[in-house]
């Protein structure tokens, strides 16, 4: 019988178990920080249990962290979180990339960045955005904090096999889209729950030409639609991303021959496929409350249908009918495990550089790990957004979720390259507009959206 | 986790429908790091008129209630949001029994969890059992899937997996280290790259 990725890796990690009931998985990459780990490491003392494979373990500080003046946390929860997550890793002798830190960073910019992010691996982490890591041909997910005390102390997990799903893009992407729209496109035809119960695996030539950043966007937000894990099969292109790098496998030939078994035999193996003309994408925009709220630049924002259209519209002060090109934007941020790496950084320069964004308008950088800050520092990407009039942050989480002081304020639009427009997300009575790096920049320089694929930017 | 075999404890009723986990605990207090401390918090709305000043008229403060570890209570209880926290207020304020007449699929998961007893009964034996008085103990007998007060046994169905751990006291990192012979074959068979 024809199998999938996703099978494939799975079977390999069953330490015990039937399929169709719960089965003790082996997890070879856990990943931590701050918000959802300090109950289960106090889990762990009340118990008198050792942290079982530190090697496997990696921890970070992210949601909470400062995007200036770092070491000055001002908010005392906030605070004690950081500081807790710093004192568990030195009790259980975990590593850990603290406040500063030259590896310091969003826990899923610096998994990959890092090299710990192996194609064939099973990868957990609390946290939803998890999924980015299985861009890498891996098996990733988000858990909760009872299952990430459990991962601690056995470094196994408890999971029933999803269902696969094969998300199939063909077709060269049009100038001016990107992977952002493939994934935003996917979800507003498809809806925020297509993939509830489904394990993705996005495939086709479209993919296949994707960089290895491209393909994390792809994946990480593949949540929005409800697939907890989603994957890319892992290829050359992989194997050259993770070779190198810091806890990257010292024997890559050997490593590489093991990854290359992890492919999905033939589209007969999946349990549902879904189709995408990558020719017939145009920019993505979210106007609502949700991911799968969202439309093409050219279209205008659709009829009320049910309830939640009403509650979305009322709250982003927006009617049926109108057009993104018209909202008047204050606030932008670059940023998140979405758009926050060094390819998404260039893209936006190179629609900023000798501009200047439009009067009024405040525009947060935040590259998502310190080496991504630092690199683009190196090439001259920071000169080019503060001499557009953007402020260039530290690396965090920031005001994708605003648990740091970075909120956008109530009643302001914000174009924003993050991967959630739900209600006061980036801030109470805020309002986000997703889309990708190039039309957030182009977005600063107008002061609001333009078709970046027809008008002169 | 502690076992549960057989339990006698005074009760407290708090009978309305639908207690929804924001009341067990609202989510201002969710920013704690850890499990514990959450059970001054507890109901906080319901229990206190404002900061530190507890609502007389409240069940849980009247002075006879004191020490109470069984909550007895009514349909749908812990529905809504998924926090575990709110078990963990549960347990943190002594409660080890529950008794309601229904719970929602996370709360009673993340109950099992954390070694508290999520017991279904019909409304008129809960009702029965409202009305005992403060001082008396009510027994659980989860060994024979039982309530007993004065003359009465009250039967009570439970899946056998986690009868088993709640019998045994097992969370399931416990279960799982009982696997550890295959968790370390399964270890020595992991390719090495380096």
């Amino acid at each position: 019988m024809a199998k999938t990725m996703i099978d494939k890796i799975w079977d390999q990690h069953v330490i015990k178990g039937k399929e169709g009931e719960p089965q003790l998985l082996y997890v070879d990459l856990h990943l931590l920080h701050e918000v959802t780990s300090p109950q289960a490491f106090e889990g762990l003392r009340e118990n008198n249990r050792p942290v079982r494979r530190t090697d496997k373990t990696f921890a970070t500080m992210d949601h909470n962290v400062p995007t200036v003046d770092i070491f000055n946390v001002k908010d005392m929860i906030s605070k004690k979180q950081i500081e807790t997550l710093g004192q568990n890793c030195k009790d259980f002798g975990v590593r850990v990339a603290d406040m500063g830190h030259a590896d310091q960073g969003i826990i899923h910019a610096i998994g990959p960045q890092l090299g710990l992010t192996q194609p064939g691996m099973l990868i957990v982490c609390g946290d939803s955005h998890t999924a980015t890591h299985g861009s890498f041909g891996s098996i990733a997910f988000g858990i909760g904090t009872s299952e990430v005390e459990h991962v601690l102390a056995t470094q196994t997990l408890w999971q029933n096999k999803p269902k696969k799903m094969g998300i199939r893009v063909h077709g060269k992407l049009p100038k001016g889209v990107y992977a952002k729209d493939v994934i935003m496109g996917v979800i507003a035809r498809e809806g925020v729950a297509f993939g509830t119960g489904y394990g993705a695996e996005f495939y086709g030539d479209t993919i296949r030409n994707m960089e290895m950043e491209e393909r994390m966007t792809l994946c990480n937000m593949a949540i929005e639609g409800g697939a907890k894990m989603a994957c890319v099969a892992s290829d050359e292109k992989t194997y050259e991303y993770v070779r190198g790098r810091k806890y990257a496998p010292k024997n890559m030939e050997k490593a590489i021959a093991h990854w290359k078994q992890f492919y999905t035999d033939d589209e007969s193996a999946y349990d549902k496929i879904i189709d995408l003309d990558a020719t017939k994408l145009a920019p993505f925009v979210s106007w609502g409350t949700n991911p799968g709220m969202a439309i093409p630049i050219d279209k205008t924002t659709p009829e009320i249908k049910n309830a939640d259209d009403q509650k979305a519209y009322d709250y982003v002060h927006l009617q049926p009918g109108q057009s993104l090109k018209d909202v008047d934007l204050k606030w932008i941020f670059f940023g998140s495990c979405t758009n926050g790496r060094l390819s998404d950084l260039k893209i936006a320069a190179s629609i900023l550089k000798g501009r200047h964004i439009a009067e009024g308008i405040t525009a947060w950088v935040v590259p998502a790990s310190r080496t991504i800050k630092e690199t683009a520092e190196k090439l001259g990407i920071d000169k080019i957004f503060k001499d557009a009039g953007c402020e260039w942050r530290e690396p965090g989480c920031s005001a994708c979720l605003g648990m740091n002081p970075d909120h956008v304020p109530a009643g302001i639009h914000c174009a924003s390259t993050s991967n959630r427009n739900f209600e006061g997300r980036q801030g109470v009575g805020s309002i986000t507009h997703l889309a990708s790096p190039a039309m957030v920049a182009a977005a600063a320089i107008h002061g609001h959206f333009i078709d970046i694929r027809k008008e002169a930017i | 986790m502690d076992a549960i075999k057989i339990f006698s404890a005074r009760s407290v009723p708090l009978m309305n429908d639908n207690i929804d986990t924001d009341q067990i605990i609202p989510k201002q207090f969710l920013k704690n790091i850890l499990k514990t401390g959450f059970g001054k918090d507890l109901l906080y709305d319901w229990r206190y008129l404002k900061p530190n000043v507890p609502n007389p008229d409240f069940v849980l403060n009247k002075p006879e209630r004191q020490g109470a570890q069984i909550l007895v209570t009514g349909e749908n209880f812990g529905c809504g949001s998924s926090r575990e926290h709110a078990v963990w207020a549960l347990k943190d304020y002594g409660f080890k029994v529950i008794i309601a007449g229904g719970y929602s699929d996370i709360f009673y998961m993340n109950s099992t969890k954390n070694g508290v007893l999520a017991i279904k009964l019909p409304k008129d034996q809960r009702e029965y059992l409202a009305n005992v008085p403060p001082e008396q103990k009510i027994t659980v007998n989860l060994i024979d899937q039982k309530v007993q007060i004065n003359d009465k046994e009250f039967f009570f169905d439970i899946d056998e997996r986690i009868k088993y751990k709640l019998v045994n006291g097992l969370d399931d990192i416990a279960i799982t280290m009982n696997m550890m012979d295959e968790i370390k074959e399964y270890e020595s068979h992991i390719p090495d790259f380096n």
